[in-house]
């Protein structure tokens, strides 16, 4: 109950899906595998998301168009990310990833 | 726009393989690429998400990786919070609100090191090749 409170305040904030919060405490607090904790956390977000969405849009603040140009080509995206799971080092792309996000983190902040 | 496309693909293929959610590639992209605003951008951001964790946790369910019950008992337990987390974004100013993003950026960073620290913990090999820094 506390998972879900905490992960619907971060998605709704934040705009994310709150998997970063899920997933952790899956693992911290029912002691999940890593594999299922990140497989129920997405479906979760499918929920969170959906509910925060709507929300967001009862205040107007959503781009219908713009979320499409992301969100179409993130589906392909997540096909090609679930194959290449199979084939890639994770732990290369996580740092890559890393040092995305804290770039994207900094250009936010000086813009 | 073919940046926007790019950070759609990107976002998408991080979601597949590391299992974050790509709100935290679509936001910045979303504020960078096309100039949206950080409201505007974190309510796009929610939508575009959808489908995303559609297609994923579909694909996880098949693999039988996924709780149902409890998937949708964590669902169904956020509505709550996720409307006061919009509330809250939406009492904000842009500037405050993009200040904390940044800082939800550099804790999912430093989060992801920390977990591929661990792993080549459990792997000497690996953990001399990170001690330099390479790789």
């Amino acid at each position: 109950m506390t998972i879900g409170t905490l992960a619907g305040v971060f998605s709704g904030l934040f705009g994310v899906g709150g998997g970063s919060v899920i997933v952790p405490l899956l693992v911290l607090w029912l002691g999940y595998e890593e594999r299922a904790a990140t497989a129920t956390s997405l479906a979760a977000i499918v929920f969170i998301a959906a509910f925060a969405a709507a929300v967001q849009g009862a205040y107007g603040n959503v781009r219908v168009l713009d979320a499409l140009l992301v969100g179409v080509p993130a589906v392909g995206g997540v096909l090609l990310g679930t194959w290449l799971q199979q084939r890639l080092p994770a732990r290369s792309i996580a740092l890559l990833f890393a040092a995305v996000l804290a770039a994207s983190a900094v250009e936010l902040v000086i813009r | 726009m073919i940046g926007a496309v790019a950070v759609g693909v990107a976002a998408g293929v991080v979601a597949g393989l590391l299992g974050v959610g790509g709100g935290v590639l679509f936001v910045p992209g979303l504020v960078l690429f096309l100039g949206l605003s950080q409201q505007h951008a974190e309510a796009t951001s929610l939508l575009a998400i959808v489908p995303v964790a559609m297609v994923g946790s579909w694909r996880q369910d098949r693999y039988g990786n996924v709780r149902r019950a409890d998937g949708l008992l964590l669902g169904l337990l956020s509505v709550a919070g996720a409307a006061g987390g919009v509330a809250l974004a939406n009492a904000l100013s842009g500037a405050v609100l993009r200040a904390a993003f940044a800082a939800l950026l550099l804790v999912v960073a430093a989060q992801l090191v920390r977990g591929t620290m661990r792993e080549a913990g459990a792997a000497p090999m690996l953990r001399r090749r990170a001690g330099k820094g390479v790789d």
